[in-house]
């Protein structure tokens, strides 16, 4: 029985999108290519609210929150304490796949935009992304006001790693849309996935979603894949490079 | 002029960095030493990693001791045969020290490990410098002659083991102090940064009695084979080895230590002594600072390897 109404549920899910507009975007770039001169970037992001004839008329305005999440790690948030007078790592926090970086961009105020409980569900907006931190071997997302998970967030977002940019997304008509994501120097490498959510009377309507790529190039991306990959060669090419110039610097300033 | 550094993952003013090998190469070739002690805590100030700046350094002092090698071996001033003594000590704490180094970093607890040490060492070496040439200043001036190498002083040292005639140094001592001192600078040189060299020199002239003219160029040779051997093992096991980072630093490096040295040749051995001193114990203060007053921020994040 239950089956046969998920089935229902299904098949009138797949018959909406005649009435339900469609979000269409594109990235300026699909690939950051990081060079020896890289210093940050910015990514344009353009879309457009489609809508076809059967789309229900709507009294309000879209909104839109773009949401850029960098390659997960597993991060460790220490906290000091003074123990016999120094300052040590006394106690932490291990927050598992947490984004490395994580922007989020939208035309207005998101509070605005939706109801908490639509925000939260939708995990729309810094503060509501989930960072699961491990607890004696658990996994659970931490409450908001736990010190740690604040401390994760203030750190990363005075790195310029996380970012929430309230007036972030411009509508240059009222379907036509524009977003810059901005990549700082300290930006991992690896995919980030673009999430881009369309709101229109506090409720989601539509969600597209599309990726972008860090990745070294030329030198950099040489030097970072043969530290990594033939660590013992790249040990024996520096340690060779140091002896060069160290000989080198005793024939060129040679007194006799 | 931004330079991103592979490893570090962060750019860098080129000029900075440069500078920065300039000037510590500068006291390295005034004061006869690798100057590691600097170049750590300034890349760790102009926010490069401890680890890194710590793996990366390594090459830097390698570098710098190499041609001053070169130097007093053209000279004839430094002992093989000691030298190849301290090295069996040296990499055995060499490699002892990256397994540390590794260890700690899992822990969470490798800057503080740095800092105490840079503190605790630094503070006593430097006042023990400040301390002993202020001394020999005093001397000097009130006309009394310098102490000097008393032939029949005998310590516990001398009643060891194992004793190897050292036919440059003209000494007859026991190797097992000699294995011990060159074990103790190889395993905090990989843990700390640094080469060793300020205190390898008083360690060999005062507990070895090894003479005066051959204990740079002896230590340069310790210094220089465990650096570049912390290079190779930091690179293999932590991947935390920057070559752009540690080129610009030796370039810098070794053309201020020709500088260096001219500037260090006109003053006299205890004058030197007292400023290096007094440069090793501002260091020392430096990280007590960090350590005793209330950080800004209480909190620190460091993201765990994903091992591939």
């Amino acid at each position: 029985m239950s089956a046969r109404i998920v089935t229902l549920a299904i098949l009138l899910a797949l018959a909406s999108p005649a009435r339900a507009e469609r979000l269409i975007t594109t990235l300026s770039t699909s690939r950051v290519l990081i060079s020896s001169n890289f210093t940050g970037a910015d990514v344009v992001l353009f879309g457009s609210v489609e809508r076809d004839a059967q789309t229900v008329a709507r009294r309000g305005v879209y909104d839109i929150v773009v949401t850029v999440t960098g390659p997960r790690e597993t991060v460790v948030t220490y906290r000091k304490e003074r123990v016999f007078g120094v300052w040590v790592n006394a106690d932490s926090r291990t927050f598992v796949k947490a984004p490395s970086y994580l922007t989020v961009l939208a035309n207005r105020t998101i509070n605005d935009i939706a109801d908490v409980n639509t925000l939260r569900r939708t995990q729309t907006g810094l503060a509501r992304t989930l960072l699961p931190q491990e607890i004696s071997g658990d996994i659970a997302d931490s409450t908001r006001d736990d010190p740690f998970r604040q401390a994760f967030l203030r750190l990363k977002i005075e790195r310029g790693l996380y970012r929430e940019i309230q007036n972030g997304v411009t509508f240059l008509t009222p379907a036509l849309y524009r977003a810059a994501i901005p990549i700082p120097d300290n930006a991992p490498t690896g995919l980030y996935e673009v999430d881009v959510k369309l709101f229109a009377d506090g409720a989601l309507l539509s969600r597209q979603q599309t990726a972008l790529e860090i990745v070294k190039v030329g030198f950099e991306q040489f030097v970072a894949s043969a530290a990594r990959e033939h660590g013992l060669f790249y040990g024996l090419a520096t340690a060779l490079m140091a002896l060069l110039t160290g000989w080198f610097a005793s024939v060129v300033f040679r007194k006799d | 002029m931004q330079i991103y550094l592979p490893i570090a993952e962060l750019p860098v003013n080129v000029l900075l960095v440069l500078f920065m090998g300039l000037a510590v190469g500068f006291i390295s070739g005034m004061f006869g030493i690798g100057g590691g002690f600097l170049m750590t805590p300034l890349l760790i100030f102009i926010g490069i990693s401890p680890a890194v700046a710590v793996a990366s350094v390594a090459s830097h002092v390698a570098a710098s001791s190499f041609s001053g090698a070169i130097n007093y071996w053209r000279r004839r001033a430094l002992d093989p045969a000691l030298a190849a003594m301290l090295l069996i000590g040296g990499l055995i704490g060499t490699t002892a020290g990256v397994m540390l180094f590794t260890l700690l970093r899992a822990l969470g607890q490798l800057d503080l490990t740095i800092g105490l040490s840079y503190l605790v060492l630094l503070g006593t070496v430097g006042s023990m410098m400040i301390a002993e040439s202020v001394q020999a200043i005093l001397r000097a001036r009130g006309g009394r002659p310098a102490e000097i190498r008393r032939p029949g002083s005998h310590m516990w040292i001398h009643g060891l083991p194992l004793k190897m005639r050292f036919k440059v140094s003209k000494i007859y001592v026991s190797v097992i102090p000699i294995w011990l001192i060159g074990f103790v600078i190889g395993f905090i040189g990989a843990i700390m940064g640094i080469g060793g060299g300020f205190l390898l020199v008083p360690a060999l002239i005062y507990l070895i009695r090894v003479p005066t003219g051959v204990v740079i160029g002896t230590s340069m040779v310790l210094t220089l084979v465990t650096m570049a051997y912390a290079t190779v093992i930091h690179a293999a096991t932590n991947h935390l080895v920057d070559a752009v980072l540690a080129l610009i630093l030796m370039a810098g490096g070794v053309i201020g230590a020709q500088f260096g040295a001219r500037t260090g040749a006109r003053f006299s051995g205890e004058q030197l002594r007292l400023l290096l001193g007094i440069l090793v114990l501002a260091v020392g203060l430096r990280f007590a600072y960090d350590l005793i007053v209330q950080p800004v921020d209480l909190f620190t994040v460091r993201a765990v390897e994903e091992q591939l």
